[in-house]
């Protein structure tokens, strides 16, 4: 059975920092954490905004988008690595908050910055089987990084919901295929109670994303039999500015099939929202007839990837919600004692 | 007291070798040797081991049973395997209880060898190892790292001697430069003296590119009384001299900061057994563990007047095809620096260079060199000299 996305949507906070402002605070040299990690400002989330309130916006945007009978959603997936609650799932208050029926199953995913594409390949096989109709599968974080610490500088905030079906009529993008590689690699993990996650360093490179997000996405242009050329775009996991760029280049992709989905630069690595609203992003712009690939990546450690192609429906929808672009340019500046305070950084 | 030969070596790449664990690399190290040398395991007597400190890095003490071991020389063989330590110089150490061994009678093949596992850790537990080769109590629990020793040690040779930060950061771009040509060098990258100049702070005024980096490798040399050496090798090197000299603990303890009192001692020593003199060498691998660490130690080996050694690097002078090729290898700075292997890898170095092995990087016509190994901020130092 055929799958393909059905809608989508995308939420980024409107507050951001300067990496000079981070870099301030600390008394790091702006400049070479900026060519460092290839990142400008991060997204930052109000007080009162969380995993769950950016996965209901981007849900609310894709229901919008694509005119979605929400009494049709089967399932619903959210897939984060900052659940405001340890115990408690954000999947049901994002089912109150868009109006599910009570006979949907729900779940919170964790795979470090990778649940939300882990989620999609859940919904895939549930809408191919015919066990739903539709299912939503959320990418969202407010990721965390200790203060001073390198993730500091890219830990942002964001998240894209995507609604999949297995109606060929419906779909603004067929999933052509989609395969995983997954090991037990730990560059990156945030133990039980711990505030913080730990990371491997450089460790976070070469035997962590390079590998994964390498061996992914050949597997699956083996298995489809295509090349990188064969594509119009392609979304690799931004963990920061700089590992997609040489992963896409490696790969033999282009600077111009990644720069419409490249948006770390500008809001910083939105973990499990990362690729998801990279892709966000290109549909914004994709036509008919596009062929996209994606690669997510999660630490601990494993890599998603997904061959996309665009349908003719994309030009009836593309419209009916805000574009990532529309969040991009909507921004306001905070300090460091304003930032740390929207992170509940300070503890009264 | 016989005379020894090295007669056959091997190496590991230096470098985060994520997927080699301690015994990977000694045992690889040791096989190249082996290979080189053509010898059978059943044919080693003896072997030494430098390492520096696998109870921090790998929680593993009592490391020479476990080289025996994977080694294949433990349960039918039972060599003898003894492990030495001088922080840094611990590599350099164990190659001269080798030569020691053989020279003395008691063995005739012999392995010296050196090995360091240390890009598992956390940056702060391996600064806490590398600064546990200087005095814990009065240095260390006071905040000094190795690195801030060394900064002392550039701060007060700069003001003596005028030495400038660019001549600091020229022994750097020289280094990458050679190791760029080594292709088993952790850093094959060209760098600039601005590039140098314009990285991150460590302890001022050394910066991140003036630092040696932690790295995984180890080094291993086959060594054998010169007598029958041919037998094994058409070019045995021949140990001219190995000296050893120890200084104070803590740098604050010491006569002058800028000079180190167990290199010079140590060298004297070498050149008075070698019967020869700086002016003979053709080149040198010297302990480049910090930049400013290679001007002092070409200054007190002899290459160059005492506070000349910035000079020296700034006009060529210590260049792959200038007089006196300093650190052909890329040194620690190009070459990464896994403490237990360094100063079997300087050793290595020679052997390649006087066999006419060294590819892009071979000196001409090298027919004697000298390696020098320094232990902590100078508590040890140790040097040899190889000839054809």
């Amino acid at each position: 059975m055929r799958t393909g996305i059905v809608s989508y949507g995308a939420y980024i906070p409107r507050y951001r920092i300067k990496i000079e402002e981070i870099a301030r605070t600390w008394g790091k040299v702006a400049e070479e954490i900026r060519s460092g990690l290839n990142i400008f400002e991060k997204s930052v989330p109000d007080v009162d905004e969380d995993t769950v309130t950016i996965a209901v916006e981007a849900s609310r945007y894709a229901i919008k988008r694509g005119s979605v009978d929400v009494s049709r959603l089967g399932a619903i997936y959210v897939g984060s690595e900052s659940h405001p609650y340890a115990v408690k799932p954000s999947a049901t208050i994002l089912s109150a908050a868009i109006g599910a029926t009570s006979t949907i199953t729900a779940a919170d995913f964790e795979f470090a910055c990778k649940a939300g594409t882990a989620a999609i390949q859940v919904v895939m096989g549930m809408s191919a089987s015919g066990a739903i109709d539709y299912g939503l599968a959320v990418g969202a974080d407010t990721s965390q990084g200790a203060p001073g610490d390198a993730l500091e500088y890219g830990a942002a905030a964001g998240g894209a919901a995507f609604i999949i079906g297995s109606d060929p009529t419906e779909f603004i993008v067929e999933i052509e295929d989609t395969c995983s590689f997954t090991t037990d690699t730990p560059d990156f993990w945030r133990r039980e109670g711990a505030d913080y996650p730990s990371h491997g360093g450089r460790f976070t490179g070469e035997p962590a994303y390079f590998k994964h997000v390498t061996e992914a996405t050949q597997t699956l242009l083996d298995k489809i039999d295509a090349k990188p050329s064969d594509f119009d775009y392609a979304i690799f996991h931004q963990p920061n500015g700089k590992f997609p760029v040489r992963v896409a280049k490696k790969l033999g992709f282009t600077m111009d099939q990644i720069t419409p989905g490249l948006l770390v630069t500008k809001i910083g690595n939105t973990y499990s929202g990362s690729a998801l609203l990279g892709l966000a992003a290109t549909l914004d712009i994709a036509k008919a007839g596009d062929r996209i690939l994606m690669t997510s990546f999660g630490s601990g450690a494993g890599s998603d990837s997904f061959s996309l192609s665009v349908t003719e429906r994309i030009d009836d929808l593309r419209d009916c919600a805000p574009k990532v672009e529309a969040f991009l340019t909507r921004r306001k500046y905070l300090d460091y004692g304003l930032y740390a305070k929207h992170k509940g950084k300070i503890i009264l | 007291m016989r005379d020894v030969a090295i007669i056959g070596v091997g190496c590991t790449r230096f470098g985060e070798l994520w997927d080699y664990s301690f015994r990977d690399l000694v045992v690889e190290a040791g096989l190249r040797a082996i290979v080189d040398a053509r010898i059978t395991g059943e044919e080693i007597d003896a072997i030494y081991l430098g390492n520096m400190s696998a109870g921090m890095f790998i929680e593993q003490e009592h490391i020479a049973s476990v080289v025996a071991d994977h080694a294949g020389v433990a349960s039918d063989l039972h060599t003898p395997v003894t492990r030495v330590e001088a922080g840094c110089a611990s590599g350099a150490l164990a190659l001269r209880s080798g030569i020691m061994a053989v020279a003395s009678g008691w063995h005739d093949i012999v392995i010296a060898a050196g090995v360091e596992k240390m890009t598992d850790v956390p940056s702060g537990l391996a600064e806490e190892a590398l600064s546990s080769s200087a005095d814990r109590e009065w240095e260390g629990v006071y905040g000094a790292t190795l690195a801030s020793l060394y900064a002392m040690m550039a701060r007060a040779h700069m003001k003596r001697y005028g030495t400038t930060r660019e001549q600091m950061a020229a022994v750097a771009v020289k280094n990458h430069d050679n190791a760029s040509k080594n292709p088993l060098a952790q850093y094959k990258n060209k760098i600039t003296i601005e590039g140098v100049l314009n990285s991150g702070k460590v302890a001022e005024p050394l910066r991140v590119l003036d630092c040696s980096s932690i790295a995984d490798g180890a080094a291993a040399c086959v060594l054998a009384p010169l007598e029958i050496a041919e037998k094994y090798t058409d070019i045995p090197v021949k140990v001219r001299a190995s000296a050893q000299a120890s200084d104070t603990i803590a740098l604050h303890d010491r006569r002058d900061i800028t000079t180190m009192d167990a290199t010079v001692y140590a060298a004297e020593r070498a050149f008075e057994i070698a019967g020869v003199t700086p002016r003979d060498l053709d080149l040198a691998e010297v302990h480049d563990s910090y930049t400013i660490s290679e001007i002092m130690a070409i200054e007190d080996l002899g290459f160059v007047r005492k506070g000349e050694g910035g000079k020296a690097v700034e006009e060529g002078r210590t260049t792959l095809h200038g007089e006196m090729p300093i650190n052909p290898s890329g040194g620690l700075k190009g070459c990464g620096n896994p403490l237990g292997a360094t100063g079997v890898r300087q050793a290595i170095e020679l052997v390649w260079q006087l066999r006419g092995e060294a590819g892009e990087r071979q000196v001409d016509d090298a027919r004697i060199g000298l390696t020098h190994n320094v232990g902590g901020s100078g508590g040890t130092a140790v040097v040899h000299i190889l000839s054809l």
